[in-house]
């Protein structure tokens, strides 16, 4: 083990962290966007537009990102549609991620009795005030586990970004593999610098989940 | 038809080779999952052993294949093994390792959920009922073990075809790496082929994972419904 060369490069797994936080967070953001929406065309049955919502979620779930990537940053520019490294990076996660945070929120509503929309109405509530007070409440903590996974998975997959030629940390690792041949170095900062983002959320997540799990009603 | 990129396709024997690249991807991920299944029922079992040992080890292991991204891991086979053991594992081989791990992982998670779903009282009554041991095994639990069981490891295997593609960063030649040859080639003649190659990857993609994604749902709400 080379002390001095990991302490040299490690600024240069710092600047690649970010990237990778950066992207990871538009995807995140722009995914849930995206997997509300479409759980929320399903839940209210939008003719025509719970067709189209259904053939993505499929469409994207059975398929790799790195597929999807190399469509997008090699297929489409041959028809005129450029996208830079970044977007295209960020496009990508969230064409993944929008279909699987979609599944997560769509088993939370599903989760929810017909009976308590029902009652709810019954008792005189509108359909906004059911939505918000009575299925919403219990649907997001039914979802939350899913989410979770999400959240990690979707910062997992952002590894498949040095494709796109985006300097982040796998780009980095095997750039300094191939320049210095400082393998176990090298491949050693990656796993700590990939423990360092995803452990922490790892650990939340699961607080988060044994909170929420009092949120269940009768089991 | 003679001015569409799709032209590529039909010359030669392209459409062949492309499917023959998805084999190797499907065929590793097979592999893979036939082992993951063997070790993962036994890894399963160890999990829920109630030794404060063995619950630390396979925690941790657990949780470190979860959390490093597949890509890392094939590095650290492909690369690390190569370097600081000396052992040159070919691309098949690292990924067949590592998806291995990584599936054991998984399939263990999946085993200990369902075995530990099932209620205590399920075993009691087979006793009270007379069961021996084993016959309460062989036709109270494991049938119900393997409703649960059976949807989320078709699910899995879903999971590792897709994960698969990434095999192509450690140098294995599938469906990507044929792609991008065949647009190489095509250059000059088809200039915009890769659209369509890379769609067609997309789609033989897409149906590979789809009717077993199906399968799995189908299964799933016959038996948990």
């Amino acid at each position: 083990m080379d002390i001095a060369f990991i302490r040299e490069y490690t600024p240069l797994y710092v600047e690649a962290a970010k990237l990778t936080i950066g992207i990871a967070l538009f995807g995140i953001l722009f995914s849930i966007v995206v997997g509300a929406l479409c759980s929320i065309i399903r839940y209210y049955k939008i003719p025509i537009l719970e067709k189209l919502a259904g053939i993505y979620i499929e469409l994207s779930r059975n398929t790799p990102l790195l597929v999807q990537l190399f469509f997008l940053y090699f297929g489409l520019p041959k028809i005129g549609i450029h996208f830079s490294s970044e977007s295209c990076a960020v496009i990508g996660l969230t064409f993944l991620g929008g279909s699987y945070m979609a599944e997560a929120f769509r088993s939370g509503l599903e989760a929810v009795d017909e009976i308590q929309k029902n009652s709810a109405l019954a008792l005189g509530l509108t359909s906004v005030q059911t939505m918000w007070h009575v299925i919403l409440p219990q649907a997001i903590s039914v979802s939350v586990p899913a989410f979770c996974a999400n959240i990690i998975f979707l910062i997992k997959e952002t590894s498949v970004f040095s494709v796109l030629a985006l300097p982040d940390l796998m780009y980095v690792a095997k750039d300094l593999i191939g320049l210095y041949y400082k393998t176990d170095e090298a491949l050693l900062m990656l796993v700590v610098a990939y423990l360092i983002l995803l452990l922490p959320i790892s650990i939340i997540a699961s607080l988060v989940e044994r909170r929420v799990r009092y949120a269940g009603f009768g089991n | 038809m003679q001015d569409l990129g799709i032209r590529v396709l039909f010359m030669g024997n392209n459409m062949a080779r492309l499917l023959g690249g998805l084999w190797v991807a499907v065929k590793i991920s097979l592999i893979s999952m036939v082992l993951s299944v063997i070790f993962g029922l036994l890894f399963g079992m160890f999990m829920t052993l109630k030794n404060p040992f063995t619950r630390a080890i396979s925690r941790i292991y657990l949780e470190f294949v979860r959390i490093m991204p597949q890509l890392v891991l094939l590095f650290l086979v492909y690369f690390g093994m190569t370097k600081t053991f000396g052992i040159n594992l070919s691309g098949e081989l690292s990924a067949v390792i590592v998806f291995t791990i990584w599936g054991t992982a998984e399939m263990g998670d999946l085993v200990r959920g369902a075995l530990i779903s099932i209620p205590k009282h399920q075993y009691e009554s087979g006793a009270a009922l007379g069961f021996t041991q084993i016959q309460t095994y062989q036709y109270i639990i494991i049938p119900q073990t393997l409703r649960r069981l059976i949807p989320l490891s078709i699910n899995l295997a879903t999971r590792m075809i897709k994960t698969t593609s990434l095999i192509v960063l450690i140098g294995v030649v599938e469906v990507l790496k044929i792609a991008q040859q065949i647009i190489e080639a095509n250059r000059y003649t088809v200039p915009d082929s890769a659209l369509w190659i890379y769609g067609t990857i997309f789609f033989l993609y897409f149906f590979t994972c789809w009717p077993i994604s199906l399968l799995a749902g189908k299964l799933e709400k016959r038996w948990n419904g």
